[in-house]
């Protein structure tokens, strides 16, 4: 054991040296941080607060959802247990204000019923590039998990011991704060380009869609920018996740089982192998 | 060690019995949702139940909808064929039942039924037949304006399945 | 097998049975009877380990099969829908992912125990070359199935390896298109995916098998690499493998249970939940982290040699990478079996395991400076270690004594644990 843990460290030992070295070769580091969130769903008794993802679905609803489709997204999602947890009732009100495509009908449109997905904003995927400066806006569905902030060596280890899998959160959370009025000295940009501090070049098509005051929350958050990119970011986490609370929940319990299954399998091997010199 | 365990062989006995017991517990608690995975998922129970808005249906009207991969067939019947099913003697049935049982109280016009033939499972067409309801066309099967097999090789009356009128133009089935 | 019968049929049915189909006395001997060295260590329960995960990846995903959508239209919805729809479905999903995960660490560990105690020397050729076939045959079934959720990461992925035979010279953009179906990794070549990932499975197992048998004839190593020389030196497999090998195979379940409830996605690339796109490669594409040591390999060679252009060196390379390992049981060279009474062995053979652990990190970083440095200076150990070392070390290196046997050894080591 004593020579393994010498291994070990040895390795690590190496891969920072390596990672030091990378540090130099990548040059200066180009804008800040991004600043990583408390979030209430983080950590292996994390939940979601269903306040806050009513919030962020309205803002989605109100903000993001004019040019953004989130195909995988059913209206019946939104009365889950553990997550914005709508009553039935209140779903099929929300569905029947949107207009879902039906071939099997005369019209060939009816209004949605909990069962279908959110409508898709743009006929066509040309279409959404059209009106959007040549540029698909991404589908939500699942773009929580597509997106990631980055981590330095030797930083991400202890992500396997938090069970950190927030990054596409707080991705667009600092996404979502990160706009600049105006350009950085010497940095050109295109027409309908916007400068931010977290999107991978800087240079993002998509122009600041969230200003205090846009959204009227009904109870006592605040109507700031910031709080409104956090509540849509826990939104579109649950989005792409929405059944993470009973899945953390039911992990607490087969861990319990296992540890208990393991301690009693260790103490059989133990008194099996007490008779014999090994 | 060795004669520690042999002075308490019930000790031992009874350690490895819980553990088989537990292991026992874990694997079927890993079978279940290997099994369960083949029952309808959540896609599937969210359409286990429709609604359907009558309120566009004319008298004599029908419409097909579907619900559970079948077709339903929903008729807004005209007072003679309500008439018609009425007068029908019981006895003169093979799958006896009165029409009273095959609508719901207060809402005598409407018909709903499930659409597939209780012979071999084809599409009965509406409003055809010796008695003037549904004939299924594969092997001969008639329905009067109540759904019920009069003649041919079908066993059953068509099926009514679950539904509720939520207020008088709006049913729920399933 | 090897050993003799001790079989004794108890009731009718087995004595009818065994007289037709010897199957009953077959698991007895191989599963209850069969004589082990008492001295395996705990590196020796990765076998079993990596039996249970092979069971997981079958069932998990003849389940996840009946969900699962082979179409480039379809795939990367139908698997997102087994995540939020299908019963259970999330945690299946999540089995299957991070067992593969789980798969390659094991049979890392298992391969590198019997690269230390040469596991490989006679009698045991054969079984080590069914090892390494074993190996061949999970990273093909894992490549192909890490394409078919049809993410970015799939996609690109597919592309990137099916090239690799475009490098052979004259016929190799033949066979390329002949592997996609097309000139481009499409639809045909996701359906392929498909079947042959789910056909590979069974011939690992069926290569287990015949893994197993090789094992069952010489019997097992052990941490003296001295055969058994007595029954004293050996315990039935049943219970005292069995229950140690259970045992084994609890503990590794927690870190198991812990990726899938609580990290189903950490091992995963967040680019794989990006849909398919053919016309825009993702800015950085590593392999799933169980490739990263070959991958480094394959990128090392920037160089041309002679008539080899620098693509072609590269694959070159890292199928040598393999290739060299059915090799080993001739390549060393020592009549010690055991790297535990190899003073120098050792050294050089904890400096391999760190530098393919370190080409495993190089893997996942950019092709460029000080990483590339680093990735062409482990290759270069990573084969000397094979090619130079293994053969030429018992030229100079004094070994250790052996002890006359497993018991003596046994006894030897608690009698210096009483003394301490």
């Amino acid at each position: 054991m004593k020579r393994f843990s010498k291994i070990i460290s040895a390795v690590l030992l190496a891969a920072s040296t390596l990672s030091a070295g990378s540090a130099v070769a990548a040059g200066p580091s180009n804008g800040p941080d991004p600043v990583l969130q408390d979030w209430s769903f983080s950590g292996i008794f994390g939940k979601y607060d269903p306040a806050q993802l009513q919030r962020g679905f309205q803002v989605f609803q109100e903000v993001c959802s004019s040019c953004h489709s989130a195909d995988l997204f059913a209206f019946r999602m939104l009365s889950k247990k553990g997550g914005t947890e709508y009553t039935e009732d209140q779903v099929k009100a929300i569905a029947a204000e949107y207009t879902v495509i039906d071939l099997e009908i005369e019209d060939g449109e009816r209004p949605a019923i909990p069962a279908d997905t959110w409508p898709n904003p743009f006929p066509t995927p040309l279409d959404a590039a059209g009106a959007n400066n040549g540029v698909v806006p991404p589908d939500f569905s699942v773009l929580a998990k597509a997106r990631n902030v980055p981590q330095k060596f030797p930083n991400w280890i202890g992500n396997y011991f938090t069970a950190y899998q927030e990054g596409g959160a707080d991705y667009i959370y600092n996404l979502l704060v990160g706009y600049h009025e105006e350009p950085p000295h010497g940095v050109e940009l295109g027409d309908g380009q916007y400068y931010n501090d977290h999107f991978p070049g800087h240079k993002i098509s998509m122009g600041p869609p969230l200003s205090d005051e846009l959204v009227d929350y009904e109870g006592s958050a605040p109507e700031t920018v910031d709080q409104y990119a956090k509540d849509v970011s826990a939104f579109m986490m649950w989005l792409a996740e929405p059944d993470m609370t009973a899945r953390k929940e039911l992990g607490f319990r087969v861990l319990l089982f296992l540890f208990l299954l393991t301690g009693m399998m260790y103490l059989v091997k133990r008194r099996l192998w007490s008779n014999v010199d090994h | 060690m060795a004669t520690q365990s042999k002075s308490e062989p019930n000790r031992r006995d009874f350690l490895y019995f819980a553990t088989g017991a537990v292991g026992a517990v874990g694997a079927a608690a890993v079978a279940w949702p290997l099994v369960d995975q083949m029952n309808p998922d959540a896609s599937t129970l969210a359409l286990a139940s429709i609604e359907l808005d009558l309120s566009s249906i004319e008298v004599g009207q029908s419409v097909t909808v579907k619900w559970r991969g079948k077709p339903v067939f929903v008729r807004r019947r005209t007072a003679s064929e309500i008439e018609e099913a009425k007068a029908v003697p019981l006895e003169d049935l093979k799958d006896p039942q009165s029409d009273a049982e095959r609508v719901k109280e207060g809402h005598e016009e409407w018909l709903v039924m499930i659409g597939v033939c209780t012979h071999l499972g084809c599409i009965p067409v509406g409003e055809a037949g010796d008695y003037k309801g549904w004939f299924c066309p594969c092997h001969g099967s008639h329905y009067d304006t109540a759904g019920r097999i009069r003649k041919g090789p079908a066993p059953e009356n068509l099926i009514v399945p679950d539904y509720a009128f939520l207020s008088d133009t709006l049913i729920k089935i399933g | 097998m090897a050993h003799q019968s001790n079989y004794k049929p108890n009731s009718g049915f087995e004595k009818w049975m065994d007289e037709r189909l010897p199957i009953i006395r077959l698991g007895y001997d191989s599963f209850v009877d069969f004589p082990s060295p008492k001295n395996l260590n705990y590196w020796w329960t990765f076998g079993a380990i990596l039996a249970i995960f092979l069971v997981i990846q079958i069932v998990t995903g003849i389940v996840l099969a009946m969900s699962y959508t082979p179409h480039v239209d379809l795939a990367f919805n139908s698997v997102e829908h087994i995540r939020r729809d299908v019963n259970w479905g999330r945690y299946i999903q999540a089995a299957h992912a991070n067992g593969a995960s789980f798969f390659f660490f094991a049979v890392y560990v298992h391969i590198f125990r019997g690269l230390y105690y040469g596991s490989y020397k006679a009698p045991r050729e054969v079984l080590w070359i069914l090892g390494v076939t074993i190996f061949l045959l999970m990273m093909a079934t894992a490549f192909m199935g890490y394409v078919l959720p049809w993410g970015q990461m799939s996609f690109w992925a597919a592309t990137v390896i099916t090239n690799f035979f475009s490098a052979i010279p004259v016929v190799g953009d033949t066979i390329k298109t002949l592997l996609v179906g097309g000139f481009a990794v499409d639809n045909p070549t996701l359906n392929r995916f498909f079947s042959l990932h789910y056909l590979l499975p069974f011939m690992i197992a069926g290569v287990v098998g015949l893994h197993i048998w090789a094992l069952h004839v010489p019997g097992n190593n052990n941490p003296t690499g001295v055969e058994v020389k007595s029954k004293a030196d050996t315990v039935p497999f049943h219970p005292y493998l069995t229950m140690k090998d259970l045992f084994a195979v609890m503990v590794i379940m927690i870190p198991f249970a812990w990726f899938v409830f609580f990290a189903p996605d950490i091992l995963g690339h967040p680019d794989n939940y990006i849909p398919a796109n053919p016309l825009v490669t993702p800015p950085h594409i590593v392999p799933e982290w169980y490739f990263l040591p070959f991958y480094a390999i394959l990128r090392a060679i920037d160089f041309n040699v002679g008539p080899i252009d620098s693509k072609l060196g590269g694959v070159i390379m890292m199928f040598g990478s393999i290739v060299v390992w059915f090799f080993v049981p001739w390549l060393d060279r020592s009549k010690v079996r055991s790297g535990a009474f190899r003073p120098m062995f050792k050294w050089f053979y904890w400096v391999w395991v760190i530098s393919f652990i370190g080409l495993t990190y190089l893997g996942a970083q950019p092709a460029e400076g000080v990483y590339l440095f680093f990735a062409k200076l482990c290759t270069a150990y990573y084969f000397l270690y094979f090619l130079v070392i293994l053969p030429f070390l018992p030229r100079v290196e004094v070994t250790k004594p052996l002890p006359a046997s497993i018991s003596e050894s046994v006894l030897s080591k608690s009698a210096s644990q009483a003394a301490e």
